[in-house]
């Protein structure tokens, strides 16, 4: 089994447990000695830091480009305006207007002006912050509210990352923008789920999605016991290592809902965790 | 002058489209000679942006006001660019708009009158 340095927890339906597995893994790697990284890159939401309660030491913030016209120098040609795709830039009749927010930062205005009336200004979106707890390193992205450009943050949290830790990427739901950002390019996808129709029906769109990644990845069925057998039979025809099964555990529901890590308030959950350390990590 | 009414069919008997950037159709119908045309909306489909093609095309084909149901912020603000005067809540069938425009009976407004994206949500 080759050894996994960059481990991204995600999962189809939200709500399954990603940050549950995600903190608790890392904790329990940190306190096997082993040097760990948890990067939360949920920008949208971070929630990992309510668990882990580290000490931030380093906070950066992170801008995007955007385009700034110089009216003086428009000759309104339009050519701009025709080139973006995401309607950033607009002329009409003697203005050039721009939508920062559909702006992608492509630069291509800036380029295509003949009279070079564009240059890029930077737009806020957010800020990385760094940090640590007693036995592991913390990174995060917090988005900007009313920021749309949680993918350009993740991409600048995940620049950060410390490579020579094993990482723990705590990614957010779904399957879409972000979810892409915060996966790929990791050794290893833990695709966690519940045993419900919804969480396998959405399983199934993240499982699409990381094989479309090409990423080696397996599942673990979190409040097993909650809903029928149909996820087992599931990764079974797909032939999906079930990586381990947490049992649905109203104890555990209680300490994730007062912050607390399930390590501390539920100590018998701890040999699921070496389990799932030893086939990920090795 | 020649204004613009988004529609769900293309022809003057259809009811007013309550969007304007996803309207299915625009009918640009001179307001005194009552010579009328329809266009297709080509930005139905987009991620984004619509609005502001949507404002692109009918500033394009020359109209001097907008009547439809809904118009967002990002609209509104390229119509205005535009010279465009915008009035919304506007229901019912074209034809008995443009009378009713013709009439005075509307009042433009001064700004959108919906969040972006609001016709591609459900309700509630």
């Amino acid at each position: 089994m080759i050894n996994p340095r960059t481990i991204a927890v995600a999962s189809g339906k939200g709500g399954t447990g990603k940050t549950t597995v995600a903190t608790n893994l890392a904790l329990h790697l940190a306190q096997s000695h082993k040097a760990v990284q948890y990067v939360d890159c949920d920008v949208e939401e971070p929630n990992g830091h309510i668990f882990l309660q580290p000490t931030i030491s380093t906070s950066i913030p992170v801008t995007v480009s955007v385009p700034e016209v110089d009216l003086a120098k428009c000759t309104g040609c339009g050519k701009c305006s025709k080139l973006c795709q995401y309607k950033a830039i607009v002329t009409i009749k003697d203005n050039v207007l721009t939508f920062e927010q559909l702006c992608h930062s492509c630069g291509g205005c800036t380029k295509i002006c003949p009279v070079g009336a564009i240059r890029e200004k930077p737009l806020p979106i957010g800020q990385i912050e760094s940090g640590s707890t007693d036995s592991l390193e913390f990174l995060h992205g917090r988005l900007e509210i009313g920021s749309v450009r949680s993918p350009s943050l993740i991409h600048a949290v995940r620049q950060q990352v410390n490579k020579s830790s094993v990482v723990i990427i705590d990614a957010p739901p779904g399957t879409s923008c972000p979810v892409i950002a915060s996966v790929q390019d990791a050794d290893y996808v833990l695709l966690v789920t519940e045993p419900t129709p919804f969480g396998l029906h959405d399983l199934t769109l993240a499982v699409g999605m990381v094989r479309q990644l090409a990423i080696p990845f397996g599942v673990l069925i979190n409040r097993s016991g909650l809903g029928d057998d149909r996820t087992q039979v599931y990764c079974r025809q797909e032939q999906i290592d079930i990586i381990a099964e947490i049992p649905d555990d109203r104890r555990i529901a209680q300490a994730y809902s007062t912050g607390r890590m399930i390590l501390d308030a539920v100590p018998e959950v701890e040999p699921l965790f070496a389990a799932v350390a030893e086939r990920i990590v090795s | 002058m020649k204004i613009a009414i988004t529609a769900r069919q293309p022809d003057l008997n259809s009811e007013v489209d309550p969007r304007f950037g996803r309207a299915a159709f625009f009918l640009l119908v001179d307001s005194e000679s009552l010579q009328w045309q329809a266009i297709n909306n080509d930005a139905t489909n987009v991620s984004g942006g619509a609005g502001i093609a949507a404002a692109q095309a009918v500033i394009e084909a020359g109209a001097r006001a907008v009547l439809t149901g809904n118009c967002g912020p990002n609209a509104f603000r390229t119509l205005q660019a535009g010279g465009v005067q915008v009035y919304t809540g506007i229901t019912g069938m074209a034809e008995k708009v443009v009378k009713d425009f013709n009439a005075g009976l509307f009042e433009p407004v001064r700004e959108a009158n919906v969040d972006s994206h609001s016709s591609t949500r459900t309700q509630g």
